[in-house]
């Protein structure tokens, strides 16, 4: 009887040594749950699901603050893509966010520039190229297409360019087939 | 049951003894190479009109080296090579370059693409040329010499040549294979080129094995060819190092890169490796002919093999300068060009052309003019009955009906799982398929999705990085702002506390200034009032007594703006303007009185 006691307790006690000691060695830094919720988002840090980027967002959804569907950029794949981490039912896109819309690109008319760099101080990833009273230009490649440059300029010179298809980014289209009139059917005489 | 078994040993005796292996799956669809092989090939002269895109092969697009308007001479070079993986572009014959940019180009998508045009001066005059001495050369200087002429894969993958016949120190290519298999049906320009150009070949071949060390260099050519394979066997026997000629079983997709090396070394490739990770490069006949034009005669590639066969009056073999339309092309060998009905490449493999007139590109090795009879309408895609005759037939070991099923459901990432991109879209499984389904439609697609996706993601991950470490200069930038400001304010008070005595002194000179400008102010008074005339000193009474009852302030400099400020600010009517004014000056008068 008293055997099986301390074996317990030892049993006992030494486990919790073990869990104890790797929960310290193994500590996960920062949130996990964050990160992956951060990973499928598009990262267009546009702020349309009104936070301010697309990680605050991620922190938000993982704190039951905000819901799924506020991202217009990720579109309707990326709602599945959330509610199956989340383990939560799929919604419909938010249309109080915005609509999704074809990726575009910002394109500075370089003849109307002043140089006034606030569409710089508004690139959320530092993609537009300029100095004071010299010319901006918009890193094409860098560019996520957040449109956050477009209100501040105070000549207009920024428009949003959808980025067209090319035979570098054409893909093959899913198979389908026309469907034609069949001919005729002679029909077979019961007889 | 015992047939079946015996055929089976009986096939394998006989590989056994030619030492060759072979690759699972695989069919046999009727050859029609006859068609084309009947004539030699004809050499094309350079037509008026020629269109160069910029991006015929795999890898970065050519920059450009001439403009609107340049004469260029045959040979000459228009888009050098931009980075590792690149070619350049070469002048097919003398002309002026007519205009830059948008052109159709023989592409699936129909969609155009930057490319030259040049307006040919009909001298077709070569640029200064010469062959290189290269057993005096570094081998990166002839791998140059290599990018710079615009050497591809001409086997239709059209991969820069110089990266795969770099030496490589963790994986040395022990063995040279030489591809003229050409297993596809209606395709037989590098039939011919081995019959014709023969002793070329071998020449390039000898460049590419100096340049990779190899120790075994073979040539595998289908049994369907035996004209190539005696003619390449004669000229071997000329050539100052060893060279196998290996005939292959006429089995289709032989021809394949990764085939063709596991019957000729019976070894396999694994998935997602390369080539030379077990020691073998594998290079196309074409390819090997253009080496040996760059090297022994410092010609760049701007002519290639083309195939033109089916439905046209003289099908065969084109030395086609490239930038020639193909509608021109098929036109030469008697037949009609019609938009959305040519095909490109083979029957397996190739792709309808979306338009006639688009050029000759390096990848163009066959143009396929179709009849009704040819290709007849497919039958209507039926419902897939699992019957898995297409994983008998695929040759690199997938299982085609699920990536079917993966594909047609969008499931891209099971797709993955199961090796989409192991398939070599060989069309094997369509061919077999007897519920007629497009399957290797359905792969293109998923393959293409799956690489969209992909890209997304790394522009995804490229934008969260800079974000961060925006947001992390932002803060940087705070902090040094908030340690400077800082370290200013510590700075004024120690300055302060020094001196302390320069400011006391500072502050009693201006009190001093101050006080003598009161005591000049108060001396001064009006000179010319004390000897006045009666008259005049009643009128300065006068004038005083007016003041007193409407005093006008003395505008200060504060007053002032404040003034201006209220003049310009609500403006709307006359009498909004009396009213805003009224208080002002009203508010005036005290603050004067109390002074």
């Amino acid at each position: 009887m008293l055997t099986a006691l301390y074996v317990m307790i030892g049993l006992a006690l030494l486990l919790g040594i073990v869990l104890g000691y790797s929960a310290l060695k193994f500590k996960v830094e920062g949130d996990p749950l964050v990160a992956r919720i951060d990973a499928l988002l598009p990262q267009t840090q546009c702020g349309q699901c009104g936070y301010p980027g697309c990680k605050p967002y991620a922190t938000a959804i993982a704190k039951g603050e905000a819901d799924i569907n506020q991202c217009p950029p990720g579109g309707d794949a990326g709602v599945h893509a959330l509610a199956d981490l989340l383990g939560v039912e799929y919604k419909p896109l938010n249309a109080e966010h915005g609509l999704p819309k074809p990726k575009s690109v910002a394109v500075i008319d370089e003849n109307v520039c002043i140089g006034c760099t606030l569409c710089i101080q508004a690139c959320p990833v530092d993609a537009i190229l300029g100095a004071a009273k010299h010319m901006h230009t918009v890193i094409a490649s860098e560019c996520t297409g957040c449109e956050l440059c477009v209100a501040p300029c105070p000549v207009d010179c920024i428009s949003m360019e959808p980025i067209a298809e090319s035979p570098a980014n054409w893909k093959w289209r899913y198979p389908v087939f026309e469907i034609k009139p069949e001919r005729p059917v002679q029909k077979k005489s019961a007889a | 049951m015992n047939a079946i078994v015996n055929i089976s040993r009986l096939l394998k005796g006989k590989l056994a003894k030619t030492g060759l292996s072979s690759f699972k799956g695989g069919v046999h669809p009727p050859q029609h190479k006859l068609e084309s092989t009947t004539s030699p090939i004809r050499s094309v002269a350079a037509p008026k009109h020629l269109v160069l895109p910029l991006r015929q092969h795999v890898g970065n697009v050519s920059k450009l080296q001439v403009a609107v308007g340049d004469h260029v001479l045959k040979g000459q070079l228009l888009a050098k090579a931009d980075g590792q993986v690149s070619a350049a572009v070469h002048a097919p014959t003398s002309g002026v370059i007519a205009s830059i940019g948008n052109q159709l180009i023989p592409h699936p998508s129909g969609l155009p693409d930057i490319s030259i045009t040049l307006e040919a001066d009909g001298s077709d005059q070569w640029i200064e040329h010469q062959a290189l001495d290269y057993l005096s050369m570094s081998k990166p200087e002839l791998l140059d010499h290599l990018r710079e002429a615009g050497v591809v894969g001409l086997g239709g993958a059209t991969f820069p040549s110089h990266i795969k016949l770099r030496e490589d120190a963790r994986h040395p290519v022990r063995t040279l294979i030489i591809n003229g298999a050409e297993c596809e049906p209606y395709i037989s320009c590098d039939d011919m080129l081995m019959r014709e150009r023969t002793d070329e070949i071998v020449r390039g071949i000898e460049i590419m094995r100096y340049l990779l060390d190899a120790e075994v260099c073979a040539i595998g050519i289908e049994d369907n060819k035996p004209e190539a394979i005696q003619a390449m066997r004669e000229a071997v026997a000329k050539s100052a190092i060893a060279i196998d000629v290996i005939p292959v079983p006429t089995i289709y997709p032989g021809g394949g890169a990764k085939q063709l090396i596991k019957v000729i070394t019976g070894k396999e490739v694994p998935s997602g490796r390369l080539p030379t990770e077990i020691g073998v490069q594998c290079f196309n006949v074409a390819t090997a002919y253009s080496v040996h034009r760059v090297v022994n005669h410092g010609e760049p590639v701007i002519s290639r093999i083309v195939t033109v066969t089916g439905n046209v009056d003289r099908p065969g073999n084109y030395e086609a300068p490239l930038g020639i339309s193909i509608s021109e092309l098929v036109q030469l060998a008697g037949g009609e060009a019609e938009d959305g009905d040519l095909v490109m490449g083979g029957p397996m493999m190739g792709f309808n052309l979306p338009a006639a007139d688009v050029p000759v590109v390096k990848a163009t090795n066959c143009i396929i003019v179709p009849s009704a009879e040819m290709f007849p309408e497919p039958e209507p895609a039926l419902p897939c009955i699992r019957c898995t005759r297409c994983a008998d037939a695929c040759p690199v070991n997938l299982q085609p009906q699920e990536l079917y099923w993966f594909s047609k459901s969008q499931n891209l990432e099971k797709a993955r799982e199961y090796k989409i991109f192991d398939c070599i879209e060989c069309g094997c499984c369509t061919y077999v398929c007897p519920s007629n389904i497009p399957l290797v439609q359905y792969y293109r697609y998923a393959k293409s999705e799956i690489i969209a996706q992909d890209r997304a993601k790394e522009a995804a991950d490229i934008a969260r990085e800079r974000n961060e470490f925006r947001l992390m200069r932002i803060e940087r930038e705070k902090q040094e702002r908030a340690q400077k400001h800082a370290q200013k304010a510590a700075g004024a008070k120690a300055e302060a506390g020094v001196d302390s005595a320069a400011e006391a002194a500072k502050k009693a000179a201006i009190a001093a200034a101050v006080e003598r400008a009161k005591a000049q102010k108060a001396e001064v008074v009006a000179k010319n009032t004390e000897e006045a005339s009666p008259r005049v000193e009643a009128e300065i009474a006068k004038i005083e007594a007016r003041r007193a009852h409407q005093p006008e302030p003395p505008v200060q400099p504060e007053q002032a703006q404040l003034f201006a400020e209220q003049q310009e600010a609500p403006a709307a009517s006359g009498t909004g303007q009396a009213d805003g004014l009224q208080p002002l000056s009203k508010e005036k008068q005290p603050t004067e009185e109390a002074k």
